[in-house]
């Protein structure tokens, strides 16, 4: 009951600054370093999404890899 | 007034994770991947061209093919070496709608003895003054399981995947990201090959065979949390946790460790350590007491209680081909991977003359390595 609550609280808190103006506390002009390449989650798919193939079919662990996964149709 | 040109340059290369929704850039990667471990090798080619149009719009294509020659621990102990080929194709389409980034994807796999079909949308929202990015992701598919030398088994998996996902700037340095999935899967789940072992006093081994049975239905679910660093002398260090659970009782953990080092423009090292933990199955054994000993009855190693070990280097160089002027640039990639796969109940049958049961543990080393060329044009 008290997570519920707590959630809810969340929900609202979410919502009621959508309502406001949100003042991001890193700024646009603050991004040059997480814009480098090397700072991206993925900056090679078509590798990184073979090796998700090769563990997936030698691991009992599947999912929540970050960004959109869908599986490989592999059993 | 060159920190101004730098910020300038920097303010146009942002991309999604850092400022407001972009497309993918204009890209195509041409792969060879090659895989030889336990008995097994696999390689072949895969291609992925993603192309967007006013902006607004995208697609892509990829095209993925595996050559396998197997003799696989379980193929030579209950079977015959084989070599088959599977090969896969993807096509997606991407809409950005001011902050909003819509997503269609569709791939086929198929191989002589399985076909499976995926069709995938994603809602992908940039907010809080394009801090976070959220996205959610439903992907369903549909596999058509045969079998080899038995006409009359023809088997189906409907497979749902319900995920979200969430990216978060935290600092000028690091980024945070936060994922959650469950996947559901309803038909044959077993792989038609694959026995399960059993005491047989009878038998000259001391053991016999018989087909494995699996539960019809496994839900999954897994978590993961990620952060990526920048560090003060242009590097990029980060951290990936996942826990994963289902409802046939395994848990797995994986921990992994990467850093990326650019030298230069021109050349960028990485290098990453990966771990993984599971428990068995409920249903997995690598010795049942008797025939039909319990409903379910598994002896796949993907099911056994296992750990293994990656550790992987790589290396890309960056460069302008004066012979294919159309890319604005591109890149030669080589990354190899070293894993070691060890088994906790999982039993080398290679060895004979000793109690069943009282084999060795089985354990394999893998070498995986990929060498790609990447265009921007």
């Amino acid at each position: 009951m008290r997570i519920a609550r707590l959630a809810a609280a969340a929900l609202l808190l979410v919502a009621a600054s959508g309502c406001s103006r949100f003042e991001p506390w890193v700024k646009p002009y603050e991004r040059e370093n997480l814009a480098d390449p090397i700072m991206a989650w993925d900056r090679d798919p078509v590798s990184s999404s073979y090796m998700r193939h090769v563990y997936d079919s030698r691991e009992g662990s599947r999912g929540a890899n970050g960004g959109a996964g869908g599986g490989c149709g592999c059993n | 007034m060159q920190l101004i040109r730098r910020a300038a340059v920097a303010l146009l290369l942002l991309p999604a994770t850092a400022f407001a929704a972009v497309l993918p850039d204009d890209r195509a990667d041409l792969l060879y991947h090659y895989y030889d471990g336990g008995g097994v090798t696999i390689d072949g080619p895969s291609l992925l061209v993603r192309k967007k149009f006013a902006e607004k719009y995208a697609v892509n294509a990829s095209y993925y093919v595996d050559m396998v020659s197997s003799a696989s621990i379980d193929v030579i102990t209950t079977a015959s070496p084989y070599e088959e080929e599977r090969t896969q194709y993807g096509v997606g389409f991407e809409y950005l709608r001011g902050k909003v980034t819509y997503a269609a994807s569709f791939s086929n796999s198929n191989e002589n003895d399985y076909n499976a079909d995926t069709a995938s949308l994603s809602i992908s929202q940039d907010m809080f003054g394009d801090l976070t990015t959220v996205s959610l992701i439903f992907s369903r598919g549909w596999d058509d399981v045969t079998e080899r030398g038995d006409q009359t088994f023809a088997d189906q998996i409907d497979r749902r995947i319900y995920g979200v996902d969430i990216s978060q700037i935290a600092t000028k340095n690091l980024v945070l990201g936060l994922s959650y999935e469950t996947i559901t899967e309803e038909g044959f789940l077993n792989n038609p090959y694959r026995q399960a072992r059993f005491v047989d006093p009878e038998a000259a081994l001391g053991y016999s065979y018989q087909s494995e049975v699996y539960p019809r239905t496994r839900t999954g679910n897994a978590i993961s949390f990620r952060g990526r660093w920048y560090l003060p002398y242009r590097a990029a260090l980060q951290g990936d946790y996942r826990f994963y659970t289902d409802t046939w009782e395994i848990q797995g953990h994986t921990a992994e460790l990467s850093y990326t080092h650019p030298l230069d423009d021109d050349w960028t090292f990485d290098v990453h350590y990966r771990f993984y933990t599971q428990n068995a199955a409920e249903f997995y054994s690598d010795l049942f007491p008797r025939e039909d000993f319990q409903n379910f009855l598994a002896r796949d190693k993907e099911l056994a209680s296992m750990q293994s070990h990656t550790l992987g280097f790589g290396v890309a160089y960056a460069f302008k081909p004066s012979m294919l002027s159309f890319l604005e640039k591109s890149s030669l990639n080589l990354r190899y991977d070293r894993i070691r796969f060890d088994y906790d109940d999982f039993r080398d049958l290679r060895v004979t003359g000793v109690a069943p049961g009282t084999e060795p543990l089985y354990t394999f080393d893998a070498d995986v390595i990929r060498f790609y060329f990447s265009g921007w044009f």
